[in-house]
């Protein structure tokens, strides 16, 4: 397999000397397309004779230069701190003495099922992006219908409404936790204004939870509708004139019309969405103000990427940060890949009902 | 409570360069590069020559440059140039400290430790540190033994030089004792306490029964059982550096005096270090709060220009100690011998009856208690008490407490899991002992 993906590939360009000898022994080993492949080099071989002195040796190369910072850049931020990660996942690892790392094997996953804190977190984590992705989203759906109408001053209206995307996360999260305060905050002054009782928004278990989702829908309610904004303004303005001439309401050219020409954006952004739902971490960090990366007296706000900076950072074990970093990892593929299927199994029982439904009826026969 | 000076806002940049930064660091298996790659290159010229640069690296507001002892120091010495690089938190720091550390690069000339991690930093860089003991300028006999003795690693060298500590005492609101009929005089105060932390619980009983509305007698449970554990001689080691938090009698009994204080309403069910706690610091929510030294300047600052003349500091029921720092010399650093020297001369008694002066961080050179600068002190904020007096007693007074290397993760954890529950959320002090516990294992890997 690997033998396959030398660096002498097909596009390589023919050269003799020693690439000439891995291409014979690759030939050796490969299979008819290595074949096919060693043809071409020839073919191309026989070509070059005809201009080595016109063509500059540089230009041979110079394709690959001009790509290779990406590739670098992508080894070395993307692909190395991942296998890095991998690695120091598979080890007992310190952070008082990191290049001593003791073999672990799948240790750190293992513990992982029967980590009370992995498991609060995990829920927690879901909990918040529930919280903070659905209405999010929704009211973005909202402010950039409202946006799209033409009035007045529709600049300074996308200019604030993109302007909590602009606000640190730091300052507006500090200025949040005075909001939720127990005892002077303005949340609980405005419950108390309404005759209900104050509420301890750092340690209710929901209270803590709707807390650090408010943060979230706040600062990032605005970016998503200014990207719904930007895909309606693309819908063909004819599409909204022939559903009102066959009398569709302004919520049916909504439903019909606007909806469906949002799709790729409505995709993007739960995307988006989701994965940082997934590693939520300044929010609930700073929400927390003094408590460190507990998320709260009794983890009540702990998301993944909180308990992860916690063991890495705070109880220094990077090797189980590590695998707490993979399990996050793990979980976003497994999620995006359910959803992937879900999609073909709709698609496919659209297409095909009846076999989809012959099959089942046939599994159920024979379960019975 | 081991961790100090906490305050201030987490600054979220600092904590994703610090993310990548150590991962990056974490990961990789490099031995140690050659030493002094990390000193900034430029040093300063002048015109008699080439000036050698020092870098100190500390963490929060630690006052050696506000005391301004970097400039006495330069202008004794022409040839050296002394930088500071600042954290505001320890706890992104500390961990940055270790990568560093770990790494044999980006490091400080001298560094500070805060005495949660020291035992730590001593059990697992003893290779990459200096010896400071013996060198010129330190008089071991200047600083408390017990002191000393947490600045010495496992194998018998002094590696760590001690700046200062945090002995314990009680700040009170006079008008508040007052209008609740206690004893307002700081001797009548201390008196009425005198010896037993009970007796502080029995006051706080006196001082709810007459208690003026909105207010009540401390500020937090978790502040009470720092304080009171900072006065036992064995905390959450043993002498042989085993962890003993689970079993020890001594924190068991901290704590349930402290859930006594939140079950019967005693607190104002604040977190330290917490806006919130600001806040009723200005408020004026609270009558009293255990403060070490280093805590005086920090009320004051959030007490504000309303509390002047309100505040005043008794004497703690038991000696104890809360905080306090170190400074080490990195042997990664290019300019060993006269780094040590600085960190000699920054942690001299001088020195640190000035810091004092200036900055309110008690010296741990009891050297220093008979200078005037510290015996004589009096504090005008909080009515012109003592300080230098009732600290220098409760400092010749603290236990010599072995700390071990995760002191400063469970003394949080005690507090911040489980007392900061029996105080806020009113859960049963065995099921938040219990959840304390299980939090502390799962941190320490048991």
């Amino acid at each position: 397999m690997t033998e396959t993906h030398t660096p002498t590939g097909p596009a390589d360009p023919p050269a003799p000397g020693p690439g000439a000898g891995s291409r014979a022994r690759g030939a050796r080993v490969g299979t008819g397309r290595r074949a096919d492949r060693g043809a071409r080099g020839a073919r191309s071989a026989r070509r070059t004779p005809g201009a080595p002195r016109r063509t500059p040796v540089g230009s041979r190369w110079a394709p690959y230069a001009l790509v290779a910072p990406f590739f670098l850049f992508f080894g070395a931020f993307g692909v190395f701190p991942l296998a890095a990660t991998a690695w120091t996942s598979l080890h007992r690892v310190e952070l008082t003495a990191p290049a001593e790392a003791e073999w672990v094997g799948l240790h750190n996953y293992a513990r992982l099922l029967d980590d009370a804190f992995f498991w609060n977190a995990l829920v927690n984590t879901a909990v918040i992006g529930v919280l903070s992705t659905v209405p999010q989203l929704l009211l973005a759906l909202g402010v950039a219908h409202l946006l799209d109408v033409r009035l007045r001053g529709r600049g300074l209206f996308r200019v604030v409404a993109l302007a909590p995307y602009a606000t640190s996360v730091a300052a507006a999260t500090l200025v949040f936790a005075l909001f939720y305060g127990r005892d002077n905050g303005m949340a609980n002054w405005a419950l108390g204004v309404a005759g209900l009782a104050p509420v301890d928004w750092q340690n209710g278990p929901w209270a803590s939870k709707l807390a650090v989702s408010s943060i979230v829908v706040w600062r990032w309610t605005g970016y998503n509708a200014l990207i719904y904004l930007a895909a309606m303004q693309t819908v063909p303005r004819e599409l909204y004139e022939a559903a009102a001439l066959d009398g569709a309401s302004r919520w049916r050219q909504f439903l019909h019309v606007t909806l469906p020409g949002l799709r790729p954006a409505i995709l993007f952004t739960v995307l988006v969405s989701t994965i940082g739902a997934t590693q939520l971490f300044g929010e609930p960090l700073l929400f927390g103000s003094g408590a460190g990366a507990s998320g709260g007296a009794d983890h009540q706000f702990q998301t993944l990427g909180l308990y992860l900076y916690e063991q890495g950072w705070v109880n220094l074990h990077l090797g189980r940060a590590a695998a707490i970093a993979w399990a996050m990892l793990v979980i976003l593929v497994v999620l995006f890949g359910a959803a992937r299927l879900l999609r073909g199994v709709h698609a496919r029982g659209l297409l095909a009902r009846g076999a989809f439904t012959r099959r089942a009826f046939a599994r159920g026969k024979r379960a019975s | 409570m081991g961790s100090r000076r906490r305050n201030g806002p987490v600054v979220v940049l600092a904590l994703a360069l610090l993310l990548g930064a150590t991962l990056s660091g974490g990961c990789a298996t490099d031995p140690a590069p050659p030493p002094g790659a990390g000193v900034p290159a430029r040093e300063p010229v002048d015109g008699s020559g080439r000036r050698i640069t020092l870098t100190v690296g500390v963490f929060g507001t630690f006052g050696l440059q506000e005391a301004g002892l970097y400039d006495t120091y330069m202008r004794l010495h022409p040839d050296i140039a002394v930088r500071q690089t600042s954290l505001t938190r320890n706890d992104v720091y500390y961990p940055q400290l270790l990568t560093h550390l770990t790494a044999g690069s980006g490091l400080a000339d001298v560094q500070a430790v805060e005495v949660g991690n020291i035992a730590e930093v001593l059990a697992t860089q003893t290779g990459r540190l200096d010896a400071l003991g013996s060198a010129p300028g330190v008089d071991p006999s200047a600083f408390l033994p017990w002191k000393w003795a947490q600045g010495t690693a496992p194998d018998g060298r002094t590696l760590a030089l001690g700046t200062d500590i945090g002995p314990q005492a009680v700040c009170y609101r006079k008008d508040l004792f007052a209008r609740a009929g206690l004893p307002t005089e700081r001797g009548a105060v201390g008196r009425l306490w005198a010896g037993d932390w009970r007796k502080y619980l029995a006051a706080g009983v006196r001082y709810r029964e007459r208690a003026p509305k909105g207010t009540a007698f401390t500020d937090s449970a978790s502040g009470v059982m720092a304080a009171v554990t900072g006065s036992a001689a064995l905390r959450y080691y043993d002498e042989r550096g085993e962890l003993i938090v689970a079993v020890n009698p001594a924190v068991r009994e901290a704590w349930n005096l402290a859930a006594a204080f939140a079950r019967q309403g005693l607190t104002a069910r604040l977190q330290q270090f917490t806006p919130g706690w600001d806040q009723a610091f200005a408020n004026g929510v609270f009558a009293t709060v255990a403060c070490p030294a280093w805590m005086l300047g920090y009320i004051q600052d959030k007490a504000g220009p309303a509390g002047r003349g309100r505040w005043d500091v008794a004497a703690a029921p038991r000696p104890g100690n809360w905080g306090g720092s170190f400074l080490v010399v990195p042997s990664a650093g290019r300019h060993r011998a006269e780094a040590a020297r600085l960190a000699a001369w920054l942690t001299a008694p001088a020195q640190q009856a000035v810091l004092f002066e200036r900055r309110g961080s008690f010296p741990s050179a009891s050297a220093a208690y008979a200078l005037p600068s510290v015996a004589d002190a009096r504090h005008p904020y909080f009515g012109d008490a003592p300080v230098g007096e009732i600290f220098a007693a409760a400092a010749r007074g603290v236990p010599r407490a072995p700390v071990g290397p995760k002191d400063a993760l469970v003394a949080q954890t005690l507090a911040d899991v489980g007392m900061l529950q029996v105080d806020q959320t009113g859960r049963s002090p065995e099921s938040a002992w219990k959840a304390a516990m299980k939090a502390i294992d799962n941190a320490l890997d048991r």
